[in-house]
């Protein structure tokens, strides 16, 4: 057991004495009684730079409930959730559902959602590149069905709650706002200079924005509300990159 | 209401969101931008295109289809040491054929 468990079986082990409370069979030490307190080391090398991913990638609930209580909570979390995979970009999708049951920040229900919007702004900086097609592709006889490709980063956010506005509020140089109620809609996206865009909208501007994304005809979007506020933002952050007349080939 | 009668609405909301939107001013005024064959292995930023994955995937030094985010205007005057022939390396906004892994 002490000698030549093969390459795999010493890499599970060790894993598995990461996460327990005992160090893995068959470490040695120049004094065996520091074995212990030396893979602590290890063990807090891999809580430690978790929690700084993890607040890296919501750094808004870092804010909301402080470093301290976000470095003790990020322990529960890694510990039922550690990463599936080496790429850290997909790590994190449940922390949102996670502080929806936490019971300590119960009292903060807007958590959850606040973490959903710092997510999907992970997803869309890492969206796949396209670029945006020239504002007169738009100018076709037949704007009723005309078809648009929003870029693959334009994603919409909804929350029931201001999740919105308190993400926003927390932003650098952001004015203090009293907070209005939700439901808030959000669009988030990657504009062609990489940076990634969180623009409240009206219910309206979601509704027809929401056709659009399901490949409805403009015609059938302008039905739902008054699609300028809609157009205003894909032109304007470049999300349109391609448009189908739906004219038969 | 025909939906025939949306035309005029739709391109009256066309001119006004072209004109709000101000011709693609953040297309235009990036701070950043690609920069090829620049990246060490490894260190490249996200290309997450079809046939890639994303970012730390490329694997020889200064790979000329990599790409790293740099300050704009600074891309070709970043120092880089010369090739095994004596050829100056440059970085490139447009995607490079040299220092490519091999197939």
């Amino acid at each position: 057991m002490l000698h030549d468990p093969s390459h795999a079986k010493t890499e599970a082990a060790f894993n598995a004495a990461l996460w327990g409370p005992a160090p893995p069979a068959g470490l040695t030490a120049p004094d065996a009684n520091e074995i212990a307190q030396r893979f602590k080391v290890y063990r807090n090398n891999v809580q430690h730079s978790l929690t700084r991913a993890l607040a890296a990638r919501f750094p808004v609930i870092e804010a909301l409930v402080g470093p301290a209580f976000f470095t003790a909570m990020a322990r529960v979390y890694i510990a039922q959730s550690p990463p599936q995979d080496p790429v850290m970009l997909r790590w994190g999708a449940s922390f949102a559902g996670f502080l929806d049951g936490f019971p300590p920040v119960a009292h903060l229900p807007f958590l959850g959602d606040v973490a959903r919007l710092e997510y999907v702004r992970g997803r869309a900086c890492h969206a796949a590149d396209a670029d945006p097609v020239a504002p007169e592709v738009l100018a076709v006889a037949d704007l009723e069905s005309l078809r648009l490709t929003l870029h693959p980063s334009a994603l919409l956010f909804t929350s029931p709650l201001p999740a919105v506005q308190i993400w926003q509020s927390h932003q650098t140089g952001a004015a203090r706002a009293p907070l209005l109620p939700g439901p808030d809609y959000a669009l988030i996206a990657r504009q062609p200079d990489f940076t990634v865009i969180v623009e409240r909208i009206e219910p309206d501007t979601f509704a027809v924005l929401s056709s659009l994304c399901d490949g409805e005809t403009l015609g059938f979007a302008a039905g739902k509300a008054d699609p300028t506020p809609a157009l205003t933002l894909l032109l304007r952050h470049g999300l349109i990159i391609d448009t189908d007349t739906g004219a038969p080939r | 209401m025909t939906t025939k009668s949306l035309a005029l609405p739709l391109a009256a909301s066309l001119a006004t969101a072209l004109t709000l939107a101000g011709g693609h001013a953040h297309a235009q005024s990036a701070t950043m931008e690609k920069c090829f064959g620049i990246s060490l292995a490894g260190a490249n930023d996200c290309a997450a295109g079809p046939g890639t994955t994303c970012s730390g995937t490329s694997t020889v030094d200064y790979q000329g289809n990599a790409w790293t985010l740099v300050a704009a205007g600074t891309c070709t005057e970043i120092e880089l040491p010369a090739m095994a022939d004596g050829t100056a390396r440059m970085g490139s906004l447009e995607e490079l054929d040299r220092d490519l892994p091999p197939a």
